[in-house]
């Protein structure tokens, strides 16, 4: 290989060098802009006016307030990850196991929904639940209530909001798993005379075993410092600890406190993790393969084999019991039963944000069921000049992040795929920090930061906070498209007389193409719905579009935002089907 | 009739437009080894997976002995399967991998234990009992579904292509060693492969597939000496096809007139061999006698040189006649140290023995080369 990667006539620049280079600008980036804020404004929890003080903690643990919703939010967080994983894997598993054309259709449904802003899903619930809403309603028309009752602001909205919120990351999640369980596995069970049901539970489930906990991390960590939908479909006993951080810093200026909140935040997310690292290991979040690890023959593995096996006994048994008639297909297709569950929870992710839709055209504003057509709320919308310059700052913003990340990732992530670097591990950690630590304590240190800068308000703050968030969607991305890359086309190429430059430029390049195109659409759409940093550092007038949806949302409930949700949903339509438009045409390649 | 049998009736599976198994009958007796062997595409993979029941026929019937199987689920028609790609469990230790079928019949702990001990001694891999499936290599992975198959003495075993993934060398030892426990365990073995040396090898009887029908079914001599068609005699080993017509057919010997100048031949008949018409005969390589030509010579096929390979033990001799309708021809005999030397542009004439030149009267089909 070297042979064809240096040239004895000019000295070539060493390896450490080159590696250096590569990946320092995410080192700096992330030094600058992540490690030092937020070490700031942790450190203010400690740091009282008069120098070191514990009087944050003192003030923390004097009344049970802050404990009990951090417990509340536990709670609520725990719910939500148990239902969103358990809804989720069966969705999951039918994608995994459907016909290419089927699957490619309901991964787009899932997609829709991951993609359409957190903000449209739960202003969607606000107006599905409301008094005079779809849920109301319908409850009315089957006769089971005869007046509305209150549905919103409460655990059951909370928890529906939620998980709404987290099915399609926890779907995704664990789809990437199943997607490489070997398809003949299952089946080779069942030549050596596995029932159905044994074969799915001792052979199956445990190899999709890290998916489930990869979904599991990642819906917590998102869940635990989520405050979108407790805030708008939550009543006093759901708030959770993300709001409380957000009040001290934006109602009471109360810097020392939001800091030692945010420290009990982290500290939570921290233990979580390293529970996680200690049963499944970290690199099983990257995508690394987990078996590659050793495994031990402890008593835990064996007890839930042990325990696995009398699940797959017991429902052998009840498969027995149940399809009795089904003797002569019943190797081939989907349970009926399977199959109507998934699509009931596929209709259910997509739902609430497609009703936005008809009651956007309706004059009965939000009521349900709408009636008239009418373009007022859009006309409304288009009238207010607020809405316009929210989106041609919301599209800057998104454009540059997502142009910085790609400039600062990509790089990185042929280092990763690539290099043989000592501390990948660590790196990997680093760099996946940006999603792992609750996003609000990023965006509170950025706001101090930039205070000091005087970046507060400025497109370049803001661009610069995104792509803090934004860059490891794209090393990620990138990485998984590098894995998938024959390196002997580039040996190729310069064994037939291109520079590593022109190598590049073509054939790696057009190669990897459609992949560094869907890695910018994602930190372009991370950036184009992202809330928390732009709370606080896009000022009171250059609000991004979402910062002007929640500013709207939380004053008034009204139809205006019906529309421009629709608009969102077909914005973000558009951009799924393009990406996946393109992901097609290069593997038809 | 025994119940390590297998009886194939009728059966046909298509997917939408295309016809993966047209109607198809087979049977294959109690512990022989039957190769089905065919280019890819050409549905042993589809008959297989219908006989191990991972595929619904859209007609036919299935029997494993006097049982009809046709929509048995797999688990319920012990039968072993040998994937591919070997489909080792890799969240199972070797022992456990290889326990599972006989947990699966709900054998005692113990007994498991010790049969999957016995399997992996039969292998010669009795150290590995504790590794993971990662740890080995291709080849042990291989003995390893082998052993896994074979622990719970399954009335019939369908291996599917289980050498694919092997180097050359390894795969021959793996021949062999499947042979061996073949002998020793006398169970019936249905082994599918596109590698028409190791089907000769390895099989009591070859199964020869194209299109998705059986295009002839015998013992290996049959196949290679007495192909039915073409593309058996095309298939099997190189072969010379001469295009050919029938004068007379007498004491087992059929006299013809080869290639469109009707040089005066001899062939031995197979199947229907009718005066006056038009057939082939086929000469293997080995058989094709070559001689330096000598002028005027009209008795003889003459044909010049146009490539000498020695392979090693065997020198070819590849060779373009003038007459239309004749393809290049290889005449392939063994090296010797100061043998006749043949040179590219050499003229030469051609013979064989009666014996060695078979008819084949099936005729080409337009898309035959």
């Amino acid at each position: 290989m070297s042979l064809f990667t240096s040239r004895a006539a000019s000295a070539p620049m060493p390896a450490w060098a080159k590696n250096s280079l590569m990946i320092a600008p995410l080192l700096v980036l992330l030094a600058v802009f992540l490690a030092y804020p937020v070490g700031r404004l942790l450190s203010l929890s400690i740091l009282g006016p008069e120098g070191f003080s514990l009087d944050a903690y003192r003030h923390l643990f004097a009344s049970s307030l802050y404990l009990n919703v951090l417990w509340i939010t536990f709670k609520i967080s725990l719910a939500t990850t148990v239902l969103s994983v358990v809804l989720g894997y069966p969705v999951a598993y039918l994608i995994s196991t459907a016909p290419a054309k089927l699957k490619s259709r309901l991964v787009f449904l899932v997609l829709l929904s991951f993609w359409t802003s957190f903000l449209v899903r739960a202003f969607a619930w606000v107006v599905i639940l409301g008094r005079n809403g779809v849920a109301n309603n319908f409850l009315m028309s089957l006769g089971l209530i005869d007046r509305p009752i209150n549905l919103l602001y409460g655990t059951g909205a909370t928890l529906t909001g939620m998980v709404h919120a987290m099915l399609p990351l926890a779907v995704m999640t664990m789809l990437a798993v199943m997607e490489n369980i070997d398809r003949s596995l299952p089946r080779a069970a069942s030549t050596l005379g596995a029932r159905p049901g044994t074969a799915f539970w001792t052979i199956y489930f445990p190899l999709s075993m890290p998916g489930v906990a990869a979904a599991t991390i990642m819906v917590f960590v998102t869940a635990i410092g989520f405050f979108i939908v407790p805030a708008l479909l939550g009543g006093r006993k759901e708030t959770m600890i993300t709001q409380l951080i957000i009040d001290q810093v934006q109602q009471t200026l109360n810097w020392e406190l939001a800091g030692s909140i945010s420290v009990l935040l982290l500290v939570v997310v921290l233990v979580v993790f390293v529970i996680y690292d200690r049963i499944f290991g970290f690199a099983t979040l990257t995508g690394e393969d987990p078996s590659a690890q050793a495994r031990r023959d402890t008593l835990a593995r064996r007890a839930g084999s042990a325990v696995l096996a009398g699940i797959g006994a017991v429902s052998d048994w009840l498969i027995a019991r149940l399809s009795f008639k089904r003797r002569r297909k019943s190797a081939e297709g989907t349970p009926l039963v399977l199959s109507v569950f998934v699509w009931t929870v596929l209709v259910l992710i997509s739902l609430p944000a497609l009703l936005m839709i008809p009651i956007s055209f309706s004059s009965a504003g939000l009521q349900w069921p709408p009636s008239g057509m009418t373009l007022q709320w859009y006309e409304q919308m288009l009238n207010t000049p607020v809405w316009t310059q929210a989106l041609v700052r919301s599209l800057t913003v998104a454009t540059g992040a997502g142009i910085l990340s790609m400039l600062i990732g990509v790089p990185a992530a042929f280092l990763l795929a690539r290099g043989r670097i000592r501390g990948k591990a660590i790196l990997l950690a680093f760099l996946l920090s940006p999603i792992i630590a609750p996003r609000v304590i990023i965006a509170l240190g950025l706001f101090y930061m930039f205070a000091e800068l005087k970046l507060v308000g400025t497109s370049i703050g803001l661009i610069i906070g995104h792509t803090v968030v934004c860059v490891p969607y794209v090393v990620m991305t990138m990485i998984a498209v590098l894995r998938n890359y024959d390196q002997r086309l580039d040996l190729a190429a310069q064994s037939l007389g291109a520079s590593p430059l022109r190598t590049l430029r073509h054939v790696t390049f057009p190669l990897l193409g459609a992949g560094m195109f869907s890695a910018f659409l994602f930190a372009f759409a991370t950036s184009f719905d992202e809330l928390t940093i732009a709370l606080f550092s896009s000022g009171g007038l250059n609000a991004t579009l979402p910062k002007q949806f929640w500013d709207e949302v939380t004053l008034q409930v009204s139809p205006v935002i019906a529309a421009v949700s629709t608009c969102l949903l077909i914005f973000i339509t558009l951009l799924i089907f393009g990406a996946d438009r393109l992901r097609q045409r290069s593997l038809a390649r | 009739m025994s119940s390590s049998s297998l009886t194939v009736k009728k059966l046909a599976k298509n997917y939408g437009q295309f016809v993966a198994l047209a109607q198809t009958d087979l049977t294959v007796a109690d512990g022989e080894f039957l190769t089905l062997l065919g280019p890819s595409g050409s549905g042993k993979t589809t008959l297989l997976s219908l006989v191990a029941g991972l595929t619904h026929p859209d007609g036919g019937e299935v029997s494993i002995g006097d049982n009809d199987v046709t929509y048995l689920a797999p688990h319920h028609r012990d039968i072993g399967v040998v994937f591919q790609n070997y489909a080792l469990f890799p969240h199972m230790t070797i022992l456990e991998n290889i326990a599972f079928p006989l947990k699966m019949r709900k054998v005692s702990a113990t007994e498991a234990r010790e049969r999957a001990m016995a399997a992996l001694d039969m292998i010669k891999l009795p150290h590995i009992a504790q590794r993971y499936p990662k740890e080995l290599s291709g080849g042990q992975q291989q003995r390893v579904a082998l052993a896994r198959c074979m622990v719970y003495r399954p009335s019939i075993i369908l291996m599917d292509e289980p050498l694919g993934a092997l180097d050359k060398k390894l795969r021959e030892h793996m021949q062999l060693e499947i042979k061996r426990i073949h002998r020793e365990l006398g169970t019936t073995i249905i082994y599918v492969t596109h590698d028409q040396e190791e089907a000769m090898t390895m099989s009591d009887r070859i199964c020869l597939m194209n299109a998705g029908k059986i295009e002839q079914l015998g013992t290996p001599d049959d196949l290679y000496f007495r192909p039915r068609t073409l593309f058996v005699a095309d298939f099997l080993g190189e072969s010379n096809l001469l295009p050919a017509q029938i004068v007379a057919s007498q004491d087992g010997v059929l006299d013809v007139l080869v290639g469109s100048r009707g040089i005066k031949a001899s062939a031995t008949p197979n199947g229907e061999n009718l005066p006056g018409a038009h057939i082939h005969i086929m000469v293997r390589p080995q058989n094709m006698l070559i001689a330096k030509a000598t002028a005027g010579d009209v008795r003889h096929l003459q044909a010049s040189v146009s490539d000498v390979m020695v392979t090693g033990s065997l020198t070819k001799i590849y060779m373009n006649t003038e007459e239309e309708g004749i393809p290049a021809l290889v005449s392939a005999f063994p090296t010797r140290v100061n043998g006749e030397s043949f040179q590219r542009g050499d003229k030469v004439s051609l013979s064989w023995h009666a014996s060695d030149a078979v008819a084949i009267t099936e005729q080409p089909k337009a898309a035959f080369p």
